[in-house]
């Protein structure tokens, strides 16, 4: 049965945006029992289009043209308030950040038996017990505990598994997720994509869900639809466009998605650039009233990168890898353990590290200050460490060009570029320094697909030319498989298990290594 | 028992800070030229100096500074505050005396001002950008500039002169013997323009910062949450938005309780309302330095309270506040 | 560029500029309308407004001539408002920048000296600083700056905090740029708009400080201050109550505009929080 038809939508943005149109003449259908996937890189319009179904379209935007029906009703003839009781009851969302989502003041419990107090006019102590009963579908572990918890008491997962909880209270037609699982760990991703798969089967619910990961829809999808600048490109069978694409923009898509295999391995150099030797670090968390409990972020961690080669270091959050990146570049003091850059320990004074160990950040634009001209911020480490001011700028102009940019786009602030060409500027800032070691802190993981490609193939591209030694921190096995030589896998600050990372693929030692290569989204379909 | 700990820990830390002022109070009133027994004797019409020495040394004033420091200490920490030459009380005796006159009108003040600036706040709010929401923010713009001492002076000529609705100061109607519930009014109406007087900065003050605290909760994910579960725009304000979004406007109570009693001197004195405010000014007008270093131990208590008491009230709005993360 | 475009075309903003250069225009041009000192005898006392056309608005129990003190006032008004604000803001940036930026001990220190301030009504320590040190004009504008800085702390503290932590900040000292480079090319630029704007607050309430002292009688008596009539007016509150109205509404538009000036550069360099959405 036809649950969702969206035709020839199109819906304006305010004047003085940089288009007339959010998305235009969008056209999706949605059938009982079936999952659409809705993917697109930011800006296609994929939420948009979400936010208009649900009648919650954000202040500014207004529907220019087209149709929307539920079950066969025409939503736009709705009044506000007929619309109002709609959302919960017959469609639902859930929404991608899960840390946010829900009210930060109010019980779980509360906030979950508010469905069927709103919509049903149940008692307290009866949508009490359907809340309770709804948490114990979700498979929360202690579901009375969680009904008098309050968000905050929760981790990403469970909060995410309350919200679909609460969208499928009233057993909606429709249930919209707007990337659930984006925000979460893989070995939790992999749990929630399962539950939602399994509900949906069981209620026989129409989900829309919206992404921009190809492996996701290989794990979910019945149909497909690709989103770009507002249109949709190509819609059909989810194996169709996945084997078979035809727009050449799906298929650029497709390319950029990383494969989860190794490339061949190649001969790494006997010698250590980087040894990293029974590091500790323990986090005395600092509370508002000034109570402390220790965190051990890193225990005992022992790895080492050779020269000229890339190590990556692979964790879910939590696992102390970017603890480990921020104690090689000497922004964190280690408790324990040493940190040896050619053969010397990592010397405490800022501007001597500052010459051995570089660091490329994670956020394009939290990285660049925005006051400052992006070529300064390139040369201000060499002029800091006694290079003459023109010779540094001259020196920058040159490392634009290496990275892929216009020389003469040092003299531009950091809000001219896109987010890929930022980090091609970090890039730049932190080969100024010519440093022995580059960590790299995720710096990819805030970058669409497509973009994502580029900027590592840049890195593997300068490695080569330059000969540089790498520290890879990522939480993404498949980018880890793309450009480094050797892995070592970290959870709750210890390394699990280290080796040539094509090896470790195939043959994982470690159950944990296991159920992180088990919970790559699509891994059946694009592995191969 | 979570929130009372919590407030406790924050009553503790504000125990070095009350040291602080304590000690830097006095460092800096042994600046001021002349102490208690040069205005002594200027009220007395002059005298030789062996009396004034005689006298120095019955007020302790002979000894070294750090000495009296730490004697000014040690009897603070029995409660003692020395005594007032000018009032010729112990200085606890004249602060009693004139302590609940301010407590009675903070507390009417800040509840008046703390009640319509919600309120405002949220019309204004709900209404963004349209005629309420101008009116609101305007009213608010003229009420933060206004003088307190002006307008108060302005709503004796209005109210009580010219229409004579309202007393034009003092605290109770020394002219008449009222006991109980008329006593009561009497009182209440003496307090109703001290307290508009000083509530209307505070008001606008809090509905400013309502208003756009409601319109940043408003723009948060957990509101769309709410809305995309079918809740009406009442229900999503009130059980949603309002807690959120009151929880700066209760931090600012507790920034600015040494604002509001600092506001009280200047209208304890326009009302001749016979305050801790007034007694300030008084002791500053006639060099009572002893009875002004208690004030200053007082008030600074009375801020360390207040903030207890706020500690406790957001502690109870906000269960992310907790005595372990 | 396109801040100051965005502050043109605000109405409230140029409102509260209009107001704010009128204040402006009293106070430079006070010596060309009004040579004469205006705290001297002018006329007969309790002349209404209008009542004599050497007089427009008045002349005081004293019989000095409102509005040549209106015009002096100004002058004081804005001085001690600028000059106040200067030390508030000057200060409350330097022990904010430090405590925010060094965190630690060095915060805690600075912050426990904060809140002494914060917790001693500031009225009372204006009264206490002016009892301590007299009320010559250039104490009771450094007396102002002095109870005033602690909320620019705070706000600059916070904003520190942040900012310290952002990438950009970190990229910086894995280039092993010195603290000082940190704070004042990196921290300082970033912080400051919210700074610049909470100035307008800070300057309001200098002004209005001043006012009250004035009104109790315990600033200059040699300097016109509009605080000073209203308190002169008081005695004659039931009958010529427009010797402590006049100057009242001086002040009140005076604030009026500092505040509508600092919205207006609010929304200006902050769009994102600009009034709407």
């Amino acid at each position: 049965m036809r649950r969702l038809e969206v035709e020839g939508l199109s819906i304006r943005l305010p004047r003085g945006a940089d288009r007339e149109f959010a998305i235009q003449d969008v056209s999706l259908h949605l059938d009982s029992g079936e999952i659409l996937c809705v993917v697109g890189e930011s800006g296609s319009g994929k939420s948009v289009t979400a936010s208009a179904v649900m009648g919650l379209l954000a202040p500014g935007l207004s529907v220019a043209g087209g149709a929307m029906r539920l079950s066969g009703e025409d939503l736009r003839a709705k009044s506000p308030e007929e619309w109002r009781r709609l959302r919960g009851r017959r469609i639902a969302m859930v929404f991608q950040e899960p840390m946010t989502a829900l009210n930060p003041l109010m019980s779980v419990g509360a906030q979950l038996s508010e469905m069927w107090r709103v919509h049903l006019g149940l008692d307290r102590r009866e949508a009490e017990a359907r809340a309770l009963a709804g948490l114990r579908e979700v498979k929360l572990p202690d579901p009375e505990g969680a009904l008098r918890a309050f968000p905050h008491e929760l981790s990403g997962g469970q909060r995410q598994r309350v919200m679909i909880a609460m969208a499928l209270a009233l057993e909606p037609e429709v249930l919209i997720c707007d990337e659930p699982t984006t925000a979460l760990d893989v070995t939790t991703q992999a749990q929630v994509l399962a539950l939602i798969k399994d509900l949906q089967r069981r209620h026989g619910t129409a989900v829309m869900f919206i992404t921009h990961d190809f492996g996701v829809v290989a794990e979910i999808a019945d149909r497909v639809a690709v989103m770009q600048h507002g249109r949709v490109v190509e819609q059909g069978a989810a194996r169709d466009i996945l084997t078979r694409p035809e727009h050449p923009y799906t298929r650029a898509l497709l390319a950029a998605v990383p494969g989860a295999s190794a490339p061949a391995p190649r001969p790494l150099s006997p010698d250590a650039v980087l040894e990293v030797r029974g590091l500790s670090k323990t986090y005395a968390t600092r509370g508002l009233f000034r109570r402390r409990r220790p965190v051990r972020a890193l225990d005992g961690v022992s790895v080492t990168l050779r020269r000229g080669a890339t190590l990556a270091v692979v964790g879910e959050s939590g696992s102390g890898k970017s603890t480990l990146a921020r104690c090689v570049v000497g922004l964190l003091g280690a408790d324990g353990g040493e940190i040896v850059i050619g053969g010397a320990p990592l010397p405490r004074r800022r501007r001597e590290a500052a010459r051995l160990v570089q660091m490329v950040f994670q956020d394009p634009y939290a990285s660049l200050n925005p006051r400052r001209r992006a070529g300064a911020q390139v040369a201000q480490g060499p002029i800091a460490a006694g290079t003459p001011p023109g010779k540094a700028m001259e020196e920058a102009r040159r490392l634009f060009g290496l990275v892929g940019l216009d020389p003469e786009a040092v003299s531009r602030f950091p809000h001219e570029f896109s987010g890929g060409q930022r980090q091609r500027i970090g890039i730049a800032r932190a080969l100024a320094m010519q440093p022995q070691v580059l960590v790299a802190d995720e710096p990819v993981s805030a970058l669409d697909v497509s973009v994502q490609a580029q900027v590592l193939a840049l890195l593997r591209d300068l490695q080569a030319r330059l000969g540089l030694s790498i520290l890879f921190i990522t939480h993404d096995l498949r980018v880890a498989a793309q450009l480094c030589d050797e892995v070592a896998v970290m959870r709750d600050g210890a390394v699990v298990e280290t080796g040539r990372i094509g090896e470790v693929f195939a043959a994982p030692k470690h159950p944990y290594t296991r159920s992180l290569i088990e919970a790559i989204p699509g891994r059946a379909l694009l592995g191969a | 028992m979570r929130v009372f700990k919590l407030a406790l820990r924050r009553l503790a830390a504000s125990l070095p800070t009350l040291l602080l002022i304590l000690v830097g109070m006095f460092l800096l009133l042994q600046l001021a030229p002349g102490d208690t027994v040069d205005a002594l004797m200027a009220q007395m019409g002059g005298g030789d100096a062996a009396l004034a020495e005689e006298l120095r040394r019955f007020y302790g004033l002979d000894l070294g500074i750090a000495a009296r420091l730490g004697q000014y200490l040690l009897r603070l920490a029995t409660l003692d505050l020395g005594f007032s030459a000018i009032y010729g009380k112990p200085v606890a005796t004249v602060i009693l005396e004139r302590l609940p006159a301010t407590i009675l009108l903070m507390v009417s003040a800040l509840s008046f001002a703390f009640f319509f600036g919600l309120v405002l706040g949220v019309i204004a709010a709900r209404r963004v950008n349209r005629w309420p929401d101008t009116l609101i923010s305007t009213l608010g713009l003229i009420f933060y500039a206004t003088p307190s001492f002006w307008f108060g002076l302005m709503a004796i000529v209005l109210f009580s002169v010219h229409l004579q609705w309202l007393p034009a100061g003092g605290f109770s109607d020394i002219t008449q013997e009222l006991t109980g519930i008329a006593a009561l009014l009497d009182i209440a109406r003496h307090l109703v323009l001290p307290t508009l007087t000083l509530g209307l900065i505070f008001l606008a003050i809090y509905l400013r910062i309502m208003r756009a605290s409601m319109l940043e909760v408003l723009s948060l994910d957990f509101v769309r949450t709410a809305r995309a579960k079918g809740l009406s725009e009442t229900r999503v304000v009130a059980r949603h938005v309002l807690r959120n979004a009151m929880l700066p406007m209760v931090t600012l109570i507790g920034l600015q309780a040494g604002t509001m009693l600092g506001g009280s001197v200047v209208v304890e004195s326009v009302f001749a309302l016979p305050g801790l405010g007034r007694l300030a000014y008084e002791s500053v007008v006639q060099r009572d330095l002893n009875t002004l270093l208690g004030i200053v131990f007082v008030s600074a208590l009375l801020v360390i309270a207040i903030n207890f008491l706020v500690d406790i009230l957001y502690a109870r709005l906000d269960p992310r506040i907790s005595a372990d993360s | 560029m396109r801040a100051l475009r965005a502050y043109l075309r605000s109405p409230p903003a140029l409102f509260g500029s209009a107001i704010l250069f009128a204040v402006l225009f009293m106070a430079v041009t006070a010596q060309w309308f009004y040579p004469n000192d205006p705290l001297g005898l002018a006329g007969r006392p309790l002349q209404w407004p209008g009542a004599n056309p050497r007089f427009p608005l008045g002349t005081d129990p004293s019989g000095r001539d409102i509005a040549a003190q209106l015009f002096h006032g100004a002058r004081v008004s804005l001085l001690i408002g600028v000059v106040a604000t200067a030390i508030a803001v000057l200060i409350g940036i330097a022990m904010g920048a430090v405590a925010g930026f060094y965190g630690g001990g060095v915060d805690t220190g600075l912050m426990r000296v904060t809140e002494a301030f914060q917790t001693l009504p500031n009225f009372l320590l204006l009264l206490v600083l002016v009892a301590v040190f007299g009320s010559s004009i250039e104490t009771v504008t450094i007396a102002i700056g002095l109870v005033s800085w602690p909320p620019v702390a705070r706000l600059t503290r916070a904003e520190f905090l942040t900012l310290r932590t952002r990438e950009f900040v970190q990229a910086c000292r894995v280039q092993g740029l010195p603290d000082a480079h940190l704070i004042l090319r990196e921290v300082l630029p970033n912080a400051l708009p919210p700074v610049i704007v909470y100035a307008s607050v800070v300057m309001a309430v200098a002004i209005l400080l001043e006012s009250a002292l004035a009104f109790l009688q315990l600033s200059d008596p040699n300097v016109p201050s509009w605080g000073n009539l209203i308190g002169l007016g008081r005695n004659v509150l039931r009958t010529e109550w427009y010797v402590s109205a006049i100057p009242g509404v001086a002040i009140l538009l005076t604030i009026l505009g500092v505040s509508l000036v600092g919205q207006g550069l609010n929304d200006a360099l902050n769009p994102r929080l600009a009034s709407g959405r």
